[in-house]
């Protein structure tokens, strides 16, 4: 039987880089596949499109380029990433460029576009899932609509010969499935293939996830080397049969509890786990330890696809005002509290306009507020958090300015005093009639 | 009385304003216990400040899982809470701390 191994290269944007170099020079894998594109990450990079033309694309796409070109061209290695984020076609001349100063130029490297379906979107004046609303309702706040395309165009580009394939949005588990279409020929209506390759990228996306990486908790699931922490590759059959593991003598442990924890992130329903290509099926789905860090992963199944895509939005939704400061020693959290209580009534007694405030102490109750928190003991030290939305930068700027006064004017001994003020950029969720997306795959040289 | 954290563990995944948890008994054995005691009400209300929505209740009995999936939980999602921690990545831990009733030889 035929079987492919892939190697998950980064699980987020800004993730370490010398793992997906391992993973080439020492995992004897044959695709490496980069995901590096958030909920949001695709609006904010057509905000920097909007700048410059040439831009919107991964800010660390040159430094992984660089770093993994030479060992995967020389090994043969292809690469599938959505580092093109909001301009695949900059992102692919790009890495084109790079390549070439490499002495790399015979490789061919393809973008996919069409994830881009803003006009689309306008034209439908579709709905927004996520509050009631529309597109067109959002007006000059809006600024990006992309569709979450398919495992199709990718295998499409490397059954064309491409050796680096980047897209802009696509889901990240087609990153994945596409090598496995592609070097396997699995038909595009074989759901329960399709539902089970899905587990494989699913499990794979997120890179040290499922090595070892974001699990460990010291006396009761320790992991050894996490600062070498290992990343992750599947073994795929044709007969959709999954191993996944980590190239040997690297950090971290790929175990059935890894495997367990990396499948349930970010799923809603097992049994309807919505994608572009299936709707897949993880309710089935059984692990088993079967040597040292392989762990076999199988039982996926899927249904047929649905007649829509689902489309990020991103939209202006105003700016956001913060300011820090910490107290600490006896009577810490008393003065952190007092502290509080002040800045909640300069905000009022200064008329800041805010939509919306958050009152945090740092090291008692911030993360999960007060109910959940009960029961701790008084902290040495606290930090001060005061956080709120306004409609302008000059509002937020005001309430940053509130806790940094509290230096000469509030409770004794307050120091490390931090403000901030940024807009924010927000994601929301359409549904886009599957035909209206046209993906197409642009070869370097030949666009 | 024991804590769900030694029996179980668990991570966070976020999309949009819902959060997901996922309990996973460690052994087999256990998955009757979380079957029993760790419904969706009781996490409804181990978060009571925290998820204005419902909490709904997925089974994985092969994995010996649950997943809770929690509406309405990460202060209007991801890109625009005022939360320090916007994604509500260290919820799984909170839900750890649950009391569970269970015999002594729970080991």
């Amino acid at each position: 039987m035929r079987t492919i191994r892939i190697g998950s290269g980064a699980g987020y944007s800004g993730d370490r880089i010398e793992p997906a170099i391992q993973l080439a020079e020492k995992g004897d894998i044959q695709y490496l596949v980069f995901e590096c594109l958030g909920e949001r990450t695709v609006a904010l990079a057509q905000q920097a499109r909007m700048k410059n033309p040439e831009g919107g694309y991964d800010p660390l796409l040159e430094e992984r380029m660089r770093a993994v070109l030479p060992v995967c061209a020389s090994k043969g290695i292809k690469i599938v990433t959505n580092m093109g984020a909001a301009n695949p076609v900059a992102a692919a001349r790009k890495t084109a460029e790079i390549a070439r100063s490499l002495g790399l130029a015979v490789l061919k490297i393809a973008a996919i576009v069409g994830d881009d379906v803003l006009d689309a979107c306008k034209d439908g004046d579709l709905a927004i899932m996520e509050f009631d609303g529309t597109i067109r309702q959002l007006g000059n706040r809006l600024l990006s609509a992309n569709a979450y395309l398919g495992a199709e165009p990718i295998a499409q580009a490397l059954s064309g010969g491409a050796d680096i394939v980047i897209t802009g949005r696509a889901s990240d588990p087609a990153l994945f499935l596409a090598p496995m279409i592609h070097a396997f020929g699995w038909a595009m209506d074989d759901w329960n293939l399709l539902g089970q390759g899905t587990v494989a990228g699913h499990l794979l996306e997120c890179a040290g996830q499922i090595t070892g990486g974001y699990f460990a908790d010291p006396g009761y699931k320790d992991i050894p080397d996490l600062a070498r922490l290992g990343f992750p590759i599947g073994e795929v059959g044709e007969d959709g049969s999954l191993v996944i593991t980590k190239v040997t003598g690297s950090g971290g442990a790929v175990t059935a509890q890894t495997c367990k924890e990396q499948l349930l992130y970010e799923v809603h329903d097992p049994e309807r786990y919505i994608q572009p290509d299936v709707v897949a099926d993880f309710s089935h789905v059984r692990v088993e330890e079967i040597a040292a860090d392989r762990v076999r992963v199988s039982g996926g199944r899927g249904s047929r696809r649905t007649d829509t895509l689902k489309v990020s939005v991103g939209y202006v939704d105003g700016f956001i005002g913060e300011g820090q400061i910490s107290y600490a020693g006896p009577g810490a959290l008393a003065r952190g509290r007092l502290a509080l209580e002040i800045v909640r009534e300069r905000l009022k007694l200064t008329g800041v306009a805010a939509s919306e405030l958050r009152f945090d102490l740092i090291g008692v109750d911030s993360l999960h507020g007060p109910a959940v928190s009960t029961g701790a003991n008084e902290p040495y030290e606290v930090r001060v958090r005061i956080a709120g939305r306004t409609e302008s930068l000059r509002e937020a700027v005001r309430i940053g300015n509130e806790v940094e006064t509290l230096y000469t004017n509030g409770p004794a001994a307050g120091g490390g005093a931090f403000k901030s003020a940024r807009d924010v950029v927000a994601v929301a969720s359409v549904l886009l009639p599957r035909e209206l997306a046209k993906p197409q795959v642009r070869f370097v040289g030949l666009e | 009385m024991i804590k769900l954290r030694e029996i179980a563990h668990s991570r966070t995944g976020d999309k949009g304003n819902t959060s997901n948890i996922s309990v996973i008994a460690y052994q087999e054995k256990h998955y009757p216990l979380l079957l029993a005691q760790v419904t969706s009400e009781r996490v409804k209300a181990h978060f009571a400040c925290l998820v204005e929505g419902e909490v709904v209740r997925y089974e994985l009995p092969n994995i010996s899982a649950l997943n809770f999936v929690m509406m309405g939980a990460l202060g209007g999602g991801v890109t625009r809470s005022l939360a320090l921690d916007a994604h509500g990545k260290s919820l799984s831990s909170a839900l750890l701390d649950m009391d569970i009733e269970a015999a002594s030889d729970h080991e």
